[in-house]
C-alpha cells in the first residue's frame, strides 16, 4: 500500500463530502444517518490506521510510508510518519469514533456537526503526517475553521466571544510561523521537512535595530515557530484562550481540543523547533523551562479557584502541558520520551474527563460545581469511572498519568534542578484540585433536590469510556508499548540535536576567532 | 502600418463593436435591446480572451514602441476580459428587474475594456494616459448609471472629481519625466533612469505612482473607494472591484519595470509604504462597517496592499506573485459579488451585513459557498486565497522586505476579524426575519463555481502559476 497515509487522512473528508452532497432533510432519520455515517467513517479510519501501526518498524528512525507528489510553487505533497508522529496519528483515529459516539444526543444541525468533525479529523491527521512545511501549515491552520464553527454554532452562552478569541488568538500565533517558513524556504530552497531537518540554518549572532540577537536567524525563526506552538499548546501566559474555548465548546469539541489539538503544539516543537533550530532552542531553553514551571504551579492554583468543572479541567490541561514543554526542552531521552508519553496519556485522560463532565451536563445542563454533590449515591458506575480518571489526572502510579510526569521530571532534574523542584510541587497541587473537585461533585450526601432523579450511565456511555479505561491502565502498567515505538526516533532526534549544536558552536567560535 | 494594426486587432474589434452597438441601439430599440446587447458584449469579451490567450506568440511592439503585445499584456488582458464578461452576465438579471439596464451600459463597459487593454499594453506615457482616461471616463459615467438615485450620482461625481485630480497628478509627473528623460517612450526612460536617475525624474516618478495608486485605490489615495462602492449599483461595484483593478495593477507593474526598471531601489520604498498602509487601513477600517459593499471596498483596499507587496519586491517572482494574486483576487470577488447581488428582501436589494442573520439555516449551500469565499478572502488555508498571500509573502521576503511580510501577516489577522463577522452572522446568529435571495441561476452558478475554484484550485491552480511565470518573465528582464 503506497498511499496508506493519504487513505487514512482522507477517509473522513470523503465521508463528509458524502454527507454534504447526498444527505437531505433534518428529520430524525436524516439525523440518525448522519451520525452513523460519521461513526462508521471514523471507525474505518481507525481500523485503517492500525495497518500503519502494524507495518511500522520502530527500529527505523527515518520516515516511513512516504508519499511524494509535485505541487505548486515548488512545494510538495509529501506525507510520512516516524516514531514521533505515528502515535499521534493513532491517538487521533482512536479518539474520533469516541467523540462521535459521545455526540449522539446532539439535535441541532446534526449533519453540519458531523461534517465539521469529519473535516477536522482529516486536518488533524494531515498535521501529524505532513512532511512539507507548507502542507503542514495548511493542515495546521485549516483546523481553525471547523473548530471555529464547532464552538460558534454548537457552543454555550458565550460561544461567540470564545470562538472569535480562539480563532484570532491562534491565527495571530501562526502567521509569524508562516513568515519564518517563507524564510526557511528561501534559505534552504526547499520545503521538504526531511531535507530541512539536516539543513543548518545560520546561527551567527547579529544586530537589528540595535538589538543584539544571539543565535541569529535560528533564534528569530525559533521565536516565530514558538509563537505559534506556544499558543497552540498552550503555554503560560498565552493560554487564556483555552479556558474560554473549552468552557463554551460542546463536549465533543472539548474532547478533541484537549485530546488532540493541543498536542499539535508539542508535536511542532519536536518536529521543527528542536531539530531545525538547535541554537535558537538552546538560547531560549532557560526561559521556556521557567515558563513551564510557572505554568504548572500557577495554573494549578488557578484551577483550585474554579467554579466551573470544564474550566477547572481546562486549567489542569494547561498545567499538564507544562510538563510536556518542560520535558521537550530538557532535550534528553527521559525528558522527550516522557513528554510524548504525557501527550498521549493526557489525550486519553483529559478526553475522558471532559466526557465525564459531558455525562452529567447532558443530564443537568449545568457545569457549576456547586450544583452537584453526592452523585455517588445515584451513579455508582459514574463515580467509579470519574474516580479512575481523577486519579490518572493526579498521576497515580499504575495509571498512564504517572509515567509521563515521572519521566519528564527525571529528564528535567538532570538539566535544571530548580525547575524540577518547582515543577514537582505541581504534582501535589494537581492532587489538591482534582480530589477537591471529585469530593465536591461525587462524594457526600445527595442533598440537592434536583439531583434526586439523576440516572447512572447508559450503555452507550459505558461503551465510550471502556476503551479509555483500558488504555489508561494499560499504558500505566506497561509503558513500553509507547516507549518502544518512540524510543529510537527520540534517540536519533537527541543525537542530531547534540551534534548540530556542537557543530554550530564550533563554527561560531571559528567565525569569532577570525574577526 | 499593416503590421501595427494587426497587433492591435483585438482592441480594434472591440472598439468597432462598441461604436456599432452604440449606433445600432441609438437608432433602433432603446433599452429593450440592452439585455441582449449585454450578453453579446460578454460573449465578445470571452471570445477575445480566448483568442488572445491562445494565439498570441512572443513579444511584438507596434507604433514605434507605444504599444506592446507581450506575454504579460496577454495574461492581464485575458483576466480583464474574462472577469468583465463574468461580472456583466452576473448583474444582468439584477439590472433588468430594477430597470436600470440601459443600452449605454454594455457599450461603456466595452469602451472601458478597450481602455484597460491599452493600459496594460502601453509602452509610452501618452499611450498610458490615453488608455487610462478611456477606461476612467467610461467608468465615471457608469458609476452614476442610476440617475434618479442621489447616492449613485454622488458616487459618480466623487469618482470623477477625485479621478480628475489623480489624472492631473499623473500628467504632471509624466511631464516631469518627459522633461528629464527627453522622451515619453518607456524604452527611452529606462535608459535615462539607469542606476543613477536625476532628481527631477524621481519626482516625476513619484507623481506618476501617485496617479496610479489612485486607480488601484491604495492608501492614501483610497478615499473615493468606499463611497463609490456603496453608491454605485451593485453590478457596477462588482465591476469596479475586478477588471479595472487588474488593469491598474498591471499598468503599475509595467511602468515600474519597463520604464523605471533601472531604479528599483527608489520606487521600492514607495510601493512598500503604499502596501503597508493599504493593508492596515483596509483591515482596520473595515471592522466598523455595517454595509457589505463598503466592507468589500475596504477589503479590496487591503487586497491591493498585498498585490503591491508582491510588486514592491522588484523581482520577476514579485511580478509573478502579483499576477497570481490578482487572478485569485478577481475570482474571489466575482463569487462574493455574485452573492451580494443575490441579497434581497421583498425584491429590494439589501446590503446590510446584519440582515444575513442566520442565513445558513435557509440556504445552507449558498452560505457554505460564501463562507468558503470569505475564508479565502481572509487568506486562511487551505483555500486559494492563502496561496495568493504565500506567493506575495515569499516575493517580499526574497526581495529583502522581510518587515513588509511580517506587517502583511499581522494585517491579515486583523482583517480576518471582519470576514469572520460575516460568517458569524450567517452561522451563529439568532432566528430573525429571513433574507431572501433571488433565484437567478446565473448568480448561483457564479457563486458556486467561484467557491469550488477556491477549494479545487489548490491542487494545481489550473496552470495559472506557469502562465503567470511566463508572463512575468516577459516583463522583467
Amino acid at each position: 500500500m503506497d498511499n496508506l497515509l493519504s487513505i487514512t487522512t482522507f477517509i473522513p473528508a470523503i465521508a463528509a463530502a458524502i454527507l454534504a452532497i447526498f444527505l437531505r432533510g433534518e428529520d430524525a432519520a436524516a439525523q440518525r444517518n448522519a451520525k452513523w455515517v460519521a461513526l462508521i467513517a471514523t471507525t474505518l479510519t481507525f481500523v485503517v490506521s492500525l495497518f500503519i501501526l502494524a507495518g511500522f518498524d520502530p527500529s527505523d528512525t527515518g520516515f516511513q510510508f512516504v508519499e511524494e507528489h509535485q505541487w505548486l510553487l515548488g512545494l510538495e505533497y509529501k506525507m510520512g510518519v516516524d516514531g514521533i508522529s505515528v502515535l499521534f496519528v493513532l491517538l487521533t483515529t482512536f479518539m474520533m469514533p469516541l467523540t462521535i459516539a459521545a455526540s449522539w444526543n446532539v439535535t441541532k444541525r446534526v449533519k453540519e456537526y458531523m461534517i465539521a468533525f469529519l473535516i477536522l479529523e482529516t486536518l488533524m491527521l494531515g498535521v501529524f503526517m505532513a512532511l512539507d512545511l507548507v502542507l503542514f501549515y495548511l493542515f495546521f491552520e485549516a483546523g481553525l475553521i471547523p473548530m471555529f464553527l464547532i464552538i460558534g454554532i454548537w457552543g454555550g452562552k458565550e460561544r461567540i466571544y470564545a470562538s472569535f478569541k480562539f480563532f484570532l488568538y491562534t491565527f495571530l500565533g501562526s502567521v509569524l510561523m508562516l513568515v519564518a517558513m517563507v524564510a526557511m524556504f528561501s534559505d534552504a530552497g526547499t520545503t521538504d521537512i526531511v531535507t530541512l531537518l539536516s539543513h543548518q540554518f545560520g546561527s551567527e549572532s547579529f544586530s537589528i535595530l540595535g538589538i543584539h540577537i544571539v543565535g541569529g536567524m535560528q533564534t528569530l525563526m525559533f521565536i516565530a515557530f514558538f509563537a505559534s506552538f506556544a499558543v497552540k499548546m498552550p503555554m503560560w501566559p498565552v493560554h487564556t484562550w483555552l479556558p474560554d474555548a473549552h468552557v463554551q465548546a460542546p463536549t465533543a469539541g472539548s474532547v478533541v481540543l484537549a485530546a488532540i489539538l493541543l498536542k499539535m503544539g508539542g508535536y511542532g516543537f519536536l518536529r521543527f523547533s528542536l531539530p531545525m533550530f538547535p541554537v535558537g532552542a538552546e538560547v531560549l531553553t532557560p526561559l521556556i523551562l521557567w515558563m513551564s514551571a510557572i505554568a504548572i504551579v500557577y495554573t494549578s492554583l488557578v484551577a483550585l479557584a474554579q467554579e466551573d468543572m470544564k474550566k477547572l479541567i481546562a486549567y489542569s490541561s494547561v498545567a499538564h502541558m507544562g510538563y510536556v514543554t518542560m520535558g521537550i526542552f530538557a532535550a534528553n531521552q527521559q525528558g522527550i520520551d516522557g513528554a510524548i508519553f504525557q501527550m498521549i496519556s493526557h489525550g486519553f485522560i483529559s478526553g475522558a474527563l471532559f466526557l465525564c463532565v459531558g455525562v452529567i451536563y447532558d443530564r443537568m445542563h449545568t457545569r457549576e460545581i456547586d450544583a452537584y454533590g453526592g452523585l455517588v449515591n445515584r451513579m455508582p458506575a459514574y463515580a467509579l469511572i470519574f474516580m479512575l480518571f481523577t486519579m490518572a489526572n493526579v498521576g497515580l502510579p499504575g495509571t498512564s498519568g504517572f509515567v509521563g510526569e515521572f519521566l519528564t521530571l527525571v529528564g528535567i532534574f538532570q538539566v535544571n534542578t530548580w525547575v524540577a523542584l518547582v515543577a514537582t510541587s505541581g504534582v501535589i497541587l494537581s492532587a489538591a484540585y482534582a480530589l477537591w473537585l471529585y469530593r465536591r461533585v461525587v462524594l457526600g450526601d445527595l442533598i440537592k433536590e434536583s439531583l434526586r432523579s439523576i440516572s447512572d450511565m447508559t450503555g452507550r456511555e459505558r461503551a465510550i469510556f471502556a476503551p479509555l479505561v483500558v488504555m489508561t491502565l494499560l499504558l500505566g502498567v506497561y509503558p513500553s508499548l509507547v516507549t518502544d515505538i518512540i524510543g529510537p526516533s527520540v534517540e536519533a532526534l537527541i543525537s542530531n540535536y547534540d551534534t548540530d549544536l556542537a557543530a554550530a558552536h564550533a563554527a561560531n567560535q571559528i567565525a569569532e576567532a577570525s574577526h | 502600418m499593416q503590421a501595427d494594426l494587426n497587433i492591435i486587432l483585438p482592441e480594434i474589434v472591440i472598439s468597432v463593436y462598441a461604436i456599432a452597438a452604440l449606433l445600432f441601439t441609438a437608432y433602433t430599440g432603446r433599452d429593450r435591446m440592452a439585455g441582449m446587447l449585454l450578453w453579446l458584449t460578454a460573449a465578445l469579451f470571452a471570445a477575445m480572451a480566448l483568442w488572445i490567450g491562445t494565439t498570441g506568440q512572443g513579444t511584438r511592439t507596434a507604433f514605434g514602441g507605444m504599444f506592446n503585445d507581450d506575454g504579460f499584456a496577454r495574461f492581464a488582458k485575458v483576466v480583464i476580459l474574462l472577469s468583465a464578461a463574468a461580472v456583466m452576465v452576473m448583474g444582468q438579471e439584477y439590472m433588468m428587474r430594477r430597470k436600470i439596464l440601459r443600452f449605454e451600459y454594455p457599450v461603456l463597459i466595452a469602451l472601458s475594456a478597450v481602455g484597460m487593454m491599452l493600459m496594460v499594453s502601453a509602452g509610452d506615457l501618452m499611450a498610458l494616459y490615453m488608455g487610462l482616461e478611456l477606461q476612467s471616463l467610461a467608468l465615471y459615467v457608469v458609476a452614476s448609471l442610476r440617475r434618479d438615485s442621489a447616492k449613485s450620482t454622488e458616487a459618480g461625481l466623487k469618482y470623477f472629481v477625485l479621478g480628475a485630480l489623480s489624472s492631473g497628478l499623473l500628467l504632471y509627473g509624466a511631464s516631469l519625466v518627459y522633461g528629464f528623460a527627453g522622451t515619453t517612450l518607456f524604452s527611452g526612460i529606462i535608459e535615462a533612469a539607469d542606476g543613477q536617475a536625476p532628481v527631477g525624474l524621481l519626482i516625476g516618478l513619484v507623481f506618476v505612482l501617485s496617479g496610479l495608486a489612485f486607480k488601484v485605490s491604495a492608501v492614501p489615495f483610497h478615499m473615493w473607494t468606499p463611497d463609490v462602492y456603496e453608491g454605485a449599483p451593485t453590478p457596477i461595484t462588482a465591476f469596479f472591484a475586478t477588471a479595472p483593478k487588474v488593469a491598474a495593477m498591471a499598468l503599475f507593474a509595467r511602468v515600474v519595470h519597463d520604464a523605471f526598471g533601472g531604479v528599483v531601489g527608489d520606487w521600492q520604498q514607495v510601493l512598500a509604504v503604499l502596501s503597508v498602509l493599504s493593508m492596515f487601513l483596509g483591515a482596520v477600517a473595515a471592522i466598523g462597517q455595517t454595509d457589505i459593499k463598503r466592507l468589500m471596498a475596504y477589503s479590496s483596499i487591503a487586497h491591493m496592499g498585498y498585490a503591491l507587496m508582491g510588486l514592491a519586491a522588484g523581482t520577476v517572482f514579485g511580478v509573478q506573485a502579483m499576477l497570481i494574486y490578482m487572478a485569485i483576487y478577481v475570482t474571489m470577488n466575482v463569487g462574493t459579488f455574485a452573492f451580494i447581488l443575490s441579497m434581497e428582501r421583498d425584491g429590494q436589494p439589501i446590503t446590510e451585513i446584519a440582515s444575513l442573520n442566520n442565513y445558513s439555516r435557509a440556504h445552507p449551500a449558498r452560505a457554505l459557498a460564501m463562507m468558503i469565499l470569505l475564508f479565502s478572502l481572509a487568506g486562511v488555508p487551505p483555500l486559494l486565497g492563502f496561496f495568493g498571500k504565500l506567493y506575495v509573502l515569499r516575493a517580499a521576503y526574497e526581495g529583502g522586505l522581510a518587515w513588509l511580510a511580517v506587517a502583511g501577516v499581522i494585517a491579515s489577522v486583523i482583517g480576518a476579524f471582519y470576514y469572520l463577522r460575516i460568517v458569524y452572522y450567517m452561522y451563529f446568529g439568532e432566528e430573525r426575519e429571513p433574507l431572501e435571495t433571488s433565484r437567478s441561476p446565473v448568480q448561483w452558478s457564479f457563486l458556486m463555481v467561484s467557491a469550488a475554484l477556491m477549494l479545487l484550485g489548490i491542487i494545481n491552480m489550473f496552470g495559472v502559476e506557469g502562465m503567470a511565470q511566463a508572463a512575468a518573465a516577459t516583463l522583467v528582464n
